[in-house]
């Protein structure tokens, strides 16, 4: 019996694929003897890795360092209530083992980097990214294409989710849709964003269907397509993707042939290794020592209405995009903290602020989520 | 000529919440140039500092890339229909 013979338990296991000619013993033998890697255990990874072990893919690997947060149960089923505060690769591995024994379960607990990337993505046949930032985008898509591996690609924002299949041998890649990436902040990001549970159900869903149907080779792949998804519509659109002559990466004659540093790529400072305090940053733990200490700062809250109402630590309210209009309620000579929900678009306003001549403007690192972190776990965090 | 420019999410916020914005023009780059003069907030996030189309908000006439026709010279008909597709990243959790 070869390795990727079926065991009768399987027969029994996987008898709605085996009545497809299209899957047929062959096809259920192909699913068995390959490998996809999954990166990133939230949203989009959970609905990918349910339906992929289900499904009977031999070897499943995962990359996530994250641990479960209350906030992540509202769409990342992978996860349940008691496995907050422990590691999504455990709970992963728990729930793809309840799943489908049979499957392969590889842990990969990093951040993907440029370091790492090649070593990870080398040993699967399907990439499916399942990422929520640009800089591992970019990453898992150039390492893809460096490596001729096809990438699974899905993304959701708010009521919004994108779905393709980027292959740079077969079609474009993910560059030629969108050469560079916005620069932090101009996006709205942590909070501004949110998303509704579902939709990255939906999303990775699709993901899982185009895996399936490229590791089998039937049907038409999503290759060269872009699918727009709108929930609040329900309304799918397709649109033409081409591989871009000029793209930096995959046209014949590419100009990059190697992986970058793409925290800098996409405009993103490093943080600070002391602690983050600098000239732009002070710390949650800083700024209660000074409070404490009977120090006047004054507190600016970026964040929208509707996350004041979550939560505040008393902050005077000026959302972001109000800023420009509402700057005259600020002095300009006072020492002002600001703040949002995890210090992107706080990062922007203190930015906003210095050009218009602030001199004591900094912002809290972390935001209101390492606050209630570090100091007042009494707050609820989202 | 009056054509339909359909708004992503990411991008309602500039458009008092509006999905669809029916403005006049012939060309793309003359619809963009009404839609943003309605709708100023939105200029910096279709407009680079340097009057340029941003790298990571693609413009689509019908299922077409405009990089792909003439940008923003491609010529418009009656029911065409103008998408703006930014580039998203993914959940409500942003590592930086
Ligand atoms: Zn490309």
């Amino acid at each position: 019996m070869s390795l990727s013979d079926l065991t009768q338990e399987e027969f029994q296991r996987y008898s709605r694929h085996l009545m497809l000619p299209e899957v047929g013993v062959e096809g259920q033998k192909k699913l068995k003897s390959s490998s996809v890697l999954i990166v990133g255990a939230g949203g989009l990874g959970s609905p990918l890795a349910m339906y992929l072990s289900a499904a009977g893919v031999g070897r499943i690997g995962i990359v996530d360092f994250d641990r479960v947060d209350y906030s992540n149960l509202q769409r990342q089923l992978l996860h349940d209530t008691s496995d907050v505060g422990q590691l999504k690769l455990e709970s992963a591995r728990r729930r793809i083992f309840g799943i489908n024994p049979n499957v392969k379960v590889e842990c990969h607990e990093t951040r993907l980097t440029s370091q790492n990337a090649y070593e990870i993505l080398k040993h699967y046949d399907v990439i499916a990214d399942g990422t929520d930032n640009f800089p591992t985008r970019y990453l898992v898509n150039d390492a893809c294409v460096l490596l001729k591996k096809p990438n699974v690609y899905g993304s959701i924002f708010r009521f919004e989710g994108q779905v393709s299949l980027f292959y740079a041998g077969k079609g474009p890649c993910y560059r030629c849709l969108y050469p560079e990436p916005p620069p932090p902040g101009l996006v709205p990001s942590c909070a501004e964003g949110g998303v509704l549970g579902v939709l990255p159900g939906i999303i990775g869903t699709l993901q899982a269907n185009e895996t399936i149907k490229l590791l089998l080779g039937i049907g038409e792949p999503l290759i060269g397509r872009l699918i727009l998804f709108d929930a609040l519509k329900m309304e799918f659109r397709e649109l033409r993707l081409r591989k871009d002559p000029q793209c930096i990466i995959c046209c014949d004659q590419p100009k990059m042939t190697q992986l970058i540093d793409y925290e800098a790529f996409c405009g993103i400072q490093k943080k600070e290794t002391s602690g983050g305090e600098s000239e732009m940053e002070i710390t949650p733990v800083e700024l209660k020592k000074r409070l404490d200490n009977g120090e006047e700062i004054f507190i600016l809250d970026v964040r929208e209405p509707h996350e004041y109402q979550i939560v505040h630590i008393g902050g005077h309210l000026i959302p972001l995009k109000e800023l420009p209009h509402r700057i005259s309620e600020l002095d300009p000579n006072r020492e002002i903290v600001c703040h949002c929900h995890h210090g992107g678009r706080s990062a922007r306003a203190v930015a906003f602020l210095k050009e218009q001549g602030f001199k004591r403007v900094r912002n809290l690192t972390g935001g209101i989520h390492e606050w209630a972190e570090k100091i007042d776990s009494s707050l609820p965090k989202y | 000529m009056s054509v339909k420019v359909l708004i992503p999410t990411p991008l309602r916020n500039y458009t008092e919440q509006k999905g669809e914005v029916v403005v006049e023009g012939h060309t793309v780059g003359e619809v963009l140039i009404q839609l943003t003069s309605l709708h100023p907030s939105l200029k910096p996030h279709l407009y680079a500092e340097n009057g340029r189309l941003r790298s990571f908000v693609n413009i689509y006439v019908n299922d077409e890339d405009i990089r792909h026709l003439l940008k923003e010279e491609t010529a418009l008909s009656e029911k065409d229909i103008l998408s703006i597709v930014p580039a998203i990243a993914g959940g409500c959790h942003v590592s930086f």
